[in-house]
Formats: structure tokens, C-alpha cells, sequence
């Protein structure tokens, strides 16, 4: 913490520089959101809205999972807070940077922080990089990219018009399979994520048609685990 | 280009829960210490939510949901690439339920 943090014009175009990797991962995860979005029933404008202003695609795919017509704001925003509650602890570590933040740079920078770029920040913070305006830098093309692929899926499903049971949503499941491959850490997992299927499964069964059975299974699964960690230590 | 009230209301109320999220978590546990329980709840939640979609949806997928997500994982694992993951995964599953 020698020297203080700055926020210019540079350490964004580095950011942007810092992204193109970032742009190869969000794109696909963007077009299965749009084309999920086509067969949720969403207008293009919608979907254009949903990418823009929520920007989280496990909680767009979460939601729309379950999209009812008239849509639920309770049952989408609910689903929203849960899937992004992790966000929640990100922000805190990169405090080192946005406690040195005012007015729109520190609120455009929470906007635009995502898992990928939240944990290249981090990693630069750590190294000794004093220009905060990076974290904006990389998420400003992630965001529009995210818009982007979005309209571009939901015009591949709009070409496509899958009925609801078409392989093409496998795409979805797919995206969410591997994010569980690339968080597995070995045997500790197996208890929380046994308890989250299991409570998933069964809560679909009793109340169908309804995003609660992801609520319920990750917070059944994710208490199952902190309570295991917290006996045996 | 249609846009319906109702719609319109759950994005804004998934854009406000969402940004409670990024900006909320930032203002709270910057002022106040999370419990360590709490910490570890919240680390376990990503991978609580991705199996709670996951689980019921390929039970009701039956097979070409069964192994295109085995050929998902085994894309995954070996490439670490999320395009790979993706199209494999997809394109399995297509084939299984062309096939049938």
C-alpha cells in the first residue's frame, strides 16, 4: 500500500487489453442464454434488457429456467439474490481499491464485476497494481459482449424455434456442468453438492413449474457443508 | 419488440437483487466481519446452485441428457475449455436423441 490508487484513462485501456481471453469464455455462455431466453418466451427488446441491466448468466438461466407469462418478480428476483450471493463476498476483497473510489467509478465498477475479471483484479491488486480503473477496463467489453452474444443466441432461437424438450437447451445444463467441474475440489464436495441434488430433485417434485427447488437445494447443500466443516474442526 | 409489464418488473427486481449483490456485499462485509460459518455457507452456495439445476433436469432428460453430460465432463476435464464443454456436451446429446 506504498503508493496511492489511481483511476485513469490507461489503466482501462489495460483492462481492455486484459479481456480479450475474458471475451473467448463469455461469448458461448451469452448465445446459450439468448437462445434459452428465445424459448422462454422473451422479446428480443427483453432479452436486449435482461443481458443489459442484470448481467449475471447463471442467474438469467436460473430464472429463466422457470419463466412464467405474466413473469414473477418475486420468484425471478429471489433466484437472482441466491445465485448471486457470492458476489456478495468479492467486493469486500478488492476493498484495498474501491474504499479509494467516488461516485460513478466505484458504481460502475461494482456493476461490471463478474467472477472472471473480479479474480484478475484480485490477482493484479495482489502483484501491486495501484490503477483500480481495470476492474472497468475488463468488464466493460465482458458486459458488451455478454449483450451481444445474447441477441445473437436469442436470433439463433428465434431461426431455430426448438421446442421446449429440443437437445439445443442441453447447452445450458452443459454451461452449468462445467462450472462444477472447474469448482471441484475433491471429496469435501461430494456431501453439500449430494445434499443440493437430492433437495433439488425432491422440492421439483412437490412444487413444479417453479425456480424454489434451486433455492432450496443450494441453500440445504451449502449449510450441509458449512455445518460438516464446522463439526469436524 | 414487445415488452410486457410483467417481464419488465422481474428483470428490475433480478437488476436490483443482483446489484445488492455487487455493491450491497462490498458496503456490509467491508463494515461488519462475516461469521466464519457464514463465510463457508456462502463459498458452498456456487456449487449448491449449479447442482440444484443440473440434477432435476437431467433425471427428466433421461438418457441423451445422461451422456451428453459424460462427454460434457470428459471435454471438460480434459480441455478445461468451456466452449469444448459446450459444443461437445450439446452435440452428444443431439446425436443420442437423433438416434433414438
Amino acid at each position: 500500500m506504498s503508493q496511492p490508487v489511481t483511476f485513469t484513462w490507461a489503466g482501462f485501456r489495460e483492462g481492455v487489453r486484459l479481456s480479450v481471453p475474458l471475451l473467448i469464455g463469455t461469448a458461448p455462455f451469452g448465445i446459450v442464454c439468448g437462445i434459452v431466453a428465445q424459448g422462454a418466451g422473451l422479446s428480443y427488446l427483453e432479452t436486449f434488457l435482461m443481458s443489459g441491466l442484470v448481467y449475471a448468466g447463471s442467474a438469467q438461466l436460473v430464472a429463466l429456467a422457470t419463466w412464467t407469462h405474466p413473469a414473477s418478480a418475486l420468484a425471478a428476483g429471489f433466484a437472482a439474490f441466491v445465485v448471486n450471493l457470492r458476489l456478495a463476498l468479492m467486493g469486500p476483497v478488492l476493498a484495498p481499491w474501491f474504499d479509494r473510489l467516488r461516485g460513478w467509478r466505484l458504481w460502475t465498477s461494482l456493476f461490471v464485476m463478474v467472477d472472471q475479471n473480479w479474480a484478475l483484479a484480485v490477482r493484479a491488486m495482489n502483484a501491486g497494481e495501484r490503477d483500480a480503473a481495470q476492474l472497468l477496463g475488463t468488464g466493460v467489453p465482458m458486459l458488451l459482449t455478454w449483450v451481444a452474444t445474447s441477441m445473437l443466441g436469442r436470433v439463433l432461437g428465434a431461426g431455430l424455434r426448438p421446442a421446449p424438450d429440443h437437445p439445443i437447451f442441453f447447452a445450458a445444463l452443459a454451461v452449468f456442468i462445467c462450472m462444477l467441474v472447474t469448482l471441484w475440489r475433491g471429496r469435501r464436495d461430494v456431501l453439500p453438492w449430494g445434499v443440493a441434488g437430492a433437495v433439488a430433485l425432491l422440492t421439483a417434485r412437490l412444487l413444479p413449474h417453479t425456480s424454489w427447488y434451486i433455492v432450496a437445494g443450494a441453500i440445504a447443500g451449502s449449510l450441509a457443508g458449512a455445518i460438516r466443516d464446522r463439526v469436524r474442526a | 419488440m414487445s415488452l410486457s409489464l410483467a417481464t419488465l418488473g422481474a428483470i428490475l427486481a433480478m437488476m436490483a437483487a443482483t446489484y445488492a449483490c455487487r455493491a450491497g456485499g462490498y458496503l456490509l462485509f467491508t463494515r461488519i466481519r462475516p461469521t466464519p460459518f457464514l463465510r463457508s455457507v456462502l463459498a458452498y452456495i456456487p456449487g449448491g446452485i449449479f447442482m440444484s439445476y443440473v440434477t432435476p433436469a437431467l433425471v427428466h432428460g433421461g438418457l441423451p441428457s445422461w451422456i451428453g453430460a459424460a462427454t460434457t465432463i470428459a471435454a471438460m476435464a480434459i480441455t478445461r475449455s468451456l466452449v469444448a464443454g459446450i459444443f461437445l456436451g450439446t452435440a452428444a446429446t443431439w446425436a443420442v436423441w437423433l438416434l433414438r
